[in-house]
């Protein structure tokens, strides 16, 4: 395929309204392959909204409206024939996490069950190899059998990024997933979340903008649904970034 | 950002205390409150107590025999010459339509209020709602009536049957009776989970049918456990419907379209006629009696299940 060089995810000319107020204003941006790819903002400026769009879960807000442009690897996600498969293929981890009041063991198994994998070895290895991944393993792999919703909260955010991994997507989006994780776990996860980019894109939605600056290739700062600033993370977080207000953003005296 | 006072001085207010009076205003609500609560067991004992008590004499006596009470199919209460009083064939009966009216009800009421929660739109949701309830607002004699009627003569004539009330005909009379409670009751705790469940299911890649299986029915299994379990108490315990479409007949049926009678209809019917105090009265008492302990049975097994459901 001709798209497959360098974009994995082209968006353009992007405006979402719930109901009639427009919180996202025509913006277009594009991650490349296997990047990690941050993005920065004061609340209410629309990144959960922006995520949500990627991969349609946007059409569970009933009032919501989308117009422009997302191309998923060349092919416009409104236009998709499998919604269900490209949101396998488009992971999402929530900011709040929602544990399917199933087993923990069930909870990672499920997306891949949707799928049809049904192997019980399979399923095993698969689910050990993604709670690893989510630094979680090791406090539960004696109990996969108790409720996922039984968990602690920082777990159960683990729980869903394990979760996310579970259907081996290509892009995963990451919405403030560390809100809840103390800073050592978050530090393992982090480093899982480096080697995971040599395999797939990531797009990291963070508050700390530190975890931006370590993480990010490039990070874009977004305000009150515009595209502010968009470019290499060191000079985002430089001095003398493009924009003033990244400077300020950036240095905690915003607003 | 004025309003915070330097550090060092503290901004306190004083609480008003409460008052003796508000005090003991909640004692006294939360004392009625209790015993609103406790009313429920005393009402629940009373009335076992009265029934057995009218039904207790009759145990002492030496013609009454308990195990032909629960096992044999005889029931001769008005012979002359040899007064018989076997009720397994009424419990037989009653077990027979109820089980029948469940298995035709549980999918039924099941699938509709699944479509009903989770497909219909908003408008024909209204819609559907509205009509189940008009549905359990038919008095059970007018059931009774239709069972009698319109369904007795479709049974004859779509399966030869000789009579056409019979089991077959109370079994989807107490179906269509129970299905208005199973669909609400299932509505409700199909309702009662939480929307974020069904968005992280289909954030997954989860189709709605992988969501409902997998996610929403496991969620609400108690909620829908308890509407079925309504479902069955609501079936065992009609008396009306199934006096008149069951066709009253006291055998053990062969099959679904055999007529057969029930534990409440029976008492229903001969009630009136037995003398009161008399061994037959007192043997209906016990009937009523026994039919209790069925559906305290039921209700107890329904109870164990859920939590053993809830354990795992
Ligand atoms: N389901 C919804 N219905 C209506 N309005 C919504 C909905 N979700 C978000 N909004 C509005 O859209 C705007 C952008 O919200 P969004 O959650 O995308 O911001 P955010 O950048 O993720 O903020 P935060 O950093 O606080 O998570 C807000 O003004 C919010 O009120
Ligand atoms: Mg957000």
């Amino acid at each position: 395929m001709a798209a497959s060089t360098e974009k994995t995810i082209v968006v353009d000319d992007l405006r979402l309204a719930y109901s009639t107020r427009e919180v996202i204003h025509g913006i277009s941006f594009d991650v490349g392959r296997n990047e990690i790819f941050a993005i920065i903002g004061p609340a209410q400026s629309g990144k959960t909204s922006l995520l949500r769009c990627l991969n349609r879960t946007i059409d569970f807000v009933a009032d919501a409206s989308m117009t422009g442009t997302v191309l998923f690897e060349g092919e416009d996600v409104r236009r998709t024939r499998d919604v269900f498969a490209l949101r396998r293929k488009i992971g999402m981890v929530a900011p709040l996490p929602v544990g399917l009041p199933l087993s923990i063991y069930d909870n990672v198994a499920f997306a891949p069950r949707c799928a049809g994998m049904h192997d019980r070895e399979e399923l095993d290895g698969l689910v050990e190899r993604c709670l690893r991944q989510a630094a979680l393993w090791d406090e539960v792999k004696d109990r996969l059998n108790s409720l996922g919703t039984a968990l602690s909260g920082g777990q159960q955010q683990r729980l869903t990024i394990a979760r996310a991994l579970s259907h081996q997507p290509d892009v995963l989006c990451l919405d403030e997933f560390s809100i809840a994780i103390d800073p050592v776990t978050t530090m393992r996860i982090e480093d899982v979340l480096k080697e995971l980019s040599r395999e797939i894109t990531i797009v990291l939605v963070t508050n700390l903008v530190q975890q931006a600056r370590r993480l990010a290739k490039r990070t874009m700062f977004m305000w009150k649904g515009e595209i502010v600033e968009l470019g290499v993370t060191e000079v985002v977080f430089s001095d003398e970034p493009a924009d003033r207000r990244t400077y300020d953003y950036v240095h905690g005296i915003f607003g | 950002m004025t309003a915070i006072p330097a550090s060092g001085e503290r901004v306190r207010t004083r609480l008003p205390g409460r008052r003796p009076l508000t005090i003991l205003g909640e004692r006294a609500l939360e004392i009625l409150i209790r015993l609103s609560g406790f009313s429920a067991i005393f009402f629940v004992l009373a009335i076992f107590f009265f029934v057995f008590r009218e039904a207790a004499p009759v145990l002492f006596t030496s013609e009454f025999d308990p195990k032909e009470f629960l096992f044999s199919t005889q029931w001769y209460p008005t012979s002359e010459r040899n007064v018989r009083y076997g009720t397994w064939a009424l419990t037989f009966g009653s077990v027979a339509v109820t089980a029948l009216a469940m298995v035709i009800a549980v999918p039924f009421g099941l699938g509709a209020a699944i479509y009903i929660s989770e497909f219909s739109g908003k408008k024909q949701k209204e819609i559907l709602k509205i009509v189940i309830e008009l549905l359990a607002a038919i008095p059970s004699v007018v059931w009774g009536f239709i069972g009698l009627t319109v369904m007795s003569k479709l049974i004859v004539t779509l399966t030869g049957a000789p009579v056409g009330v019979n089991l077959l005909n109370g079994g989807i009379i107490l179906a269509l009776m129970s299905i208005p409670i199973i669909v609400s009751i299932g509505e409700d705790a199909l309702k009662a989970v939480p929307d974020s469940y069904r968005e992280a299911a289909e954030a997954l890649g989860a189709t709605k049918l992988q969501m409902i299986r997998r996610v929403l029915l496991p969620a609400a299994r108690n909620g829908l456990l308890a509407a079925v379990l309504l479902g069955v108490g609501r079936a065992v315990g009609e008396t009306m419907a199934v006096l008149m479409a069951t066709g009253h007949a006291v055998q053990i049926p062969h099959g679904p379209l055999d007529s057969v009678r029930t534990l409440t209809a029976n008492i229903a019917a001969e009630l009136g006629e037995a003398a009161a105090g008399s061994p037959h009265y007192r043997v209906l008492f016990l009937t009523g009696v026994l039919l209790f302990c069925i559906t305290f049975a039921v209700n107890l097994t329904a109870d164990m299940a859920i939590r053993g459901l809830r354990r795992k």
